[in-house]
């Protein structure tokens, strides 16, 4: 196993070679935020908001392994004001009413969103009409939350190795669907599954809401990033 | 010639709302009327959402009394996933229910006697309007505002203590809570060092009641025939007849003390209960179908309360309640009594916060319960100001199809227009001038009522009251708002 040597924001860091950026800078203690990403499924490079400037160009921090003598920036004014806009284009882009939805305090979106202080979009809410999915005895799909991003179309599976989410429609009219072959039958372990690897509140477990009581939450006392943060 | 006052805001009440009163030619108030202007919405976009997240969601009517409706939503619910009617919960989910709901109601009525009405009693309805409010209260009896926020202060920690957050909590959940009381909150209420703890709060109450009583020992004719007309009664009572604000049977008397609902079920509510439409007040006007539109409408609230129950299961408010009926009779229609009425209230729930804070119950992990799924359920809470009726049919999907909700205003509607009428005439009738005095006069009377006008329209966004003066032809004469 061979270990480079890397800079993210002037500070040396080392990591094992082609490891994945946001990986690698987490081990030194350093947070890139991600959304689409999701530790052991593979990268996708969808949100945009990992991007970091590498020797001056931009890249996608999840799709992008660290080499030897990277000189990398993240945490500066540029990028940041770059991050703050993509989390307020995610918002404006869907319908995501925090105060009733049981993700909050576990939505990384909204913990994103108090990590950059987002008051109001910069852009303009396009309030779309969506439906939410509520066929499926276990699982809800709320497409007002989804972002797109794909995480558990990658990550959730049944015992026969598929997806239990496909894409359905396309272009600006685009869905994850629940898929109702492969999604038979799941136990009620891959439900919750499918809920904690979504970063929003679009894929919800039936019948359990805010069985998390305020201030148990995941980002009640620690907002997003501070647990990798030195 | 005629002409038409508006009040426009109607100010220190929660919402947004407006009096006319038509003065004909001879000085004489022809029609007075309190418009609710506020745009309603939570019935019909609460339909798609699954049914454990209304709870959370249709407590954002109100900012004053989300616990109300965070509980009334969660009872109805309770009987869609089964799990029985108020009594089929485990006792640590049932007891921190009430916990929460004894929480606010002692915030919410700290927060109306002290803050909403006392300016009115401690300075006079024709005082001057710079000073008649809480800072006015706060400069001429500094001890007073203190115990006013702090006894607010009190009943939000309880309500955070057992929903997660001071407003708009989650601690209701279908079939129970998700929390319990840990000893550390327990404690930080009980054995806090004066004046912040249960006990005190029992004193403050007796206090806050005591300091009325002597306004009404020196006011006794302004209190007792201010507004005075007669009415029916109806709330929730425990089936023994015991005043009970979280749970029981509905009952209802009529002016003289008959009993015209008997102790029925509230999940029939619609067998007994009809909603009136006018054009002119996006609140409706609820009445009882066995009494028709004329004669079947109620007041509910405090003074509607303590009307339908034969007592009360707490020592101290229990003392205070056999005064009141002595001094007062067998059933008290006079509007401004709903004050007293609403103090011993508040001395019942601080009694009973502090005798829940003792009930090791909850401290118990056994927090839910469920049971056979029913498609549809119906919730009914006393909240500060009156019955609530929360209404949900669910379809096999889990979404929510149908919803109905009659809040406390709603039900005061009539009652309240009525006031107006009854005031508007007492002092305007005959009256060259109309001063502001008058027209707070005629809010005095709805602020008795203690109104939240967004949650009886539902409505999603602002809150501020106005009063029109209008001639015999619809001109608008006269048009005041604050």
């Amino acid at each position: 196993m061979a270990f480079v040597k890397f800079i993210v924001d002037g500070k040396e860091c080392m990591s094992e070679e082609g490891k994945q950026l946001v990986e690698a800078a987490k081990e030194n203690n350093i947070y890139i935020p991600t959304l689409c990403n999701y530790p052991g499924i593979p990268p996708k490079g969808s949100c945009r908001i990992c991007t970091v400037l590498i020797s001056g160009r931009p890249a996608t921090a999840c799709t992008t392994k660290v080499t030897e003598g990277m000189d990398i920036q993240s945490a500066v004014p540029e990028l940041e004001s770059f991050r703050k806009s993509v989390v307020e284009i995610l918002f404006a882009e869907g319908n995501h009413f925090c105060p009733s939805c049981e993700k909050s305090g576990n939505c990384e979106l909204q913990a994103l969103g108090y990590k950059y202080t987002m008051m109001v979009p910069d852009f303009p809410y396009m309030f779309p009409k969506r439906e939410v999915e509520a066929w499926h005895p276990k699982l809800l799909k709320d497409h007002n939350r989804c972002i797109l991003c794909k995480r558990c179309i990658r990550g959730i599976h049944n015992n026969d190795g598929k997806t239990l989410f496909a894409y359905g429609k396309r272009g600006d009219k685009l869905l994850i669907n629940i898929d109702p072959e492969t999604s038979k039958d799941i136990s009620d372990e891959l439900a919750q599954q499918a809920m904690d690897m979504c970063p929003v509140g679009a894929i919800i477990r039936k019948e359990k809401g805010f069985a998390v009581p305020i201030g148990r939450r995941k980002y009640d006392k620690m907002p997003i990033g501070s647990d990798v943060e030195e | 010639m005629g002409k038409k006052i508006t009040i426009e805001p109607v100010t220190r009440v929660e919402g947004h709302g407006k009096v006319t009163i038509n003065i004909n030619d001879k000085g004489e108030v022809e029609q007075s009327r309190l418009h609710i202007v506020e745009f309603r919405g939570f019935e019909r976009f609460v339909q798609g959402r699954p049914y454990w997240e209304a709870p959370v969601l249709v407590q954002r009517l109100c900012g004053i009394c989300p616990v109300s409706h965070h509980l009334a939503s969660a009872k109805a619910i309770d009987v869609i996933v089964g799990a029985g009617t108020g009594t089929g919960l485990t006792p640590a989910g049932e007891k921190m229910r009430r916990l929460m709901h004894y929480g606010q109601i002692f915030q919410s009525h700290s927060l109306h006697f002290f803050h909403l009405a006392a300016p009115d009693l401690l300075f006079g309805y024709d005082s001057d309007p710079a000073l008649r409010n809480v800072i006015g209260i706060a400069m001429a009896n500094k001890e007073l505002a203190v115990q006013a926020v702090l006894m607010r202060k009190f009943g939000q920690e309880i309500i955070k203590a057992t929903a997660g957050k001071k407003i708009h909590g989650t601690g209701a959940i279908p079939g129970g809570i998700n929390k319990n009381l840990s000893v550390a909150e327990r404690d930080s209420f009980l054995k806090a060092a004066d004046p912040n703890n249960a006990d005190y709060m029992v004193k403050w109450a007796q206090g806050a009641l005591d300091f009325f009583k002597g306004y009404y020992k020196k006011n006794k004719d302004f209190i007792d025939n201010f507004s005075y007309f007669p009415s029916n009664h109806m709330s929730l009572v425990r089936k023994d007849g015991a005043l009970d604000l979280y749970h029981g049977v509905l009952r209802a008397v009529d002016a003289d003390g008959r009993k015209v609902l008997h102790d029925v079920d509230y999940q029939d509510y619609l067998k007994y209960i009809r909603e009136e439409v006018k054009s002119w007040s996006y609140m409706k006007f609820p009445y009882m179908m066995s009494m028709g539109k004329e004669k079947g409408w109620y007041r509910v609230g405090p003074l509607a309360r303590l009307n339908t129950a034969d007592f009360i299961p707490s020592p101290i408010a229990q003392k205070e309640f056999e005064e009141y009926k002595s001094l007062t009779g067998k059933v008290n229609n006079r509007c401004m009594h709903t004050h007293w009425a609403r103090l011993i209230e508040t001395i019942h729930a601080a009694e009973m916060i502090r005798d829940l804070l003792n009930d090791s119950d909850l401290q118990s992990d056994n927090l839910v319960t469920s049971g056979t799924r029913q498609a549809r359920g119906v919730g009914v809470i006393e909240a500060p100001r009156g019955t609530l009726f929360h209404e949900y049919s669910v379809n096999n999907n889990d979404q929510i199809t149908e919803c109905n909700m009659i809040v406390s205003t709603t039900n005061n509607n009539e009652p309240m227009n009525r006031a107006v009428n009854f005031v508007a005439k007492a002092m305007m009738n005959g009256k060259k001038e109309i001063t502001e005095g008058m027209m707070n006069a005629v809010e005095v009377a709805i602020r008795a009522y203690d109104p939240c006008l967004s949650c009886a329209t539902h409505a999603y966004g602002q809150m501020p009251l106005e009063i029109t003066l209008i001639d015999p032809n619809g001109m608008i004469l006269d048009k005041k708002a604050k």
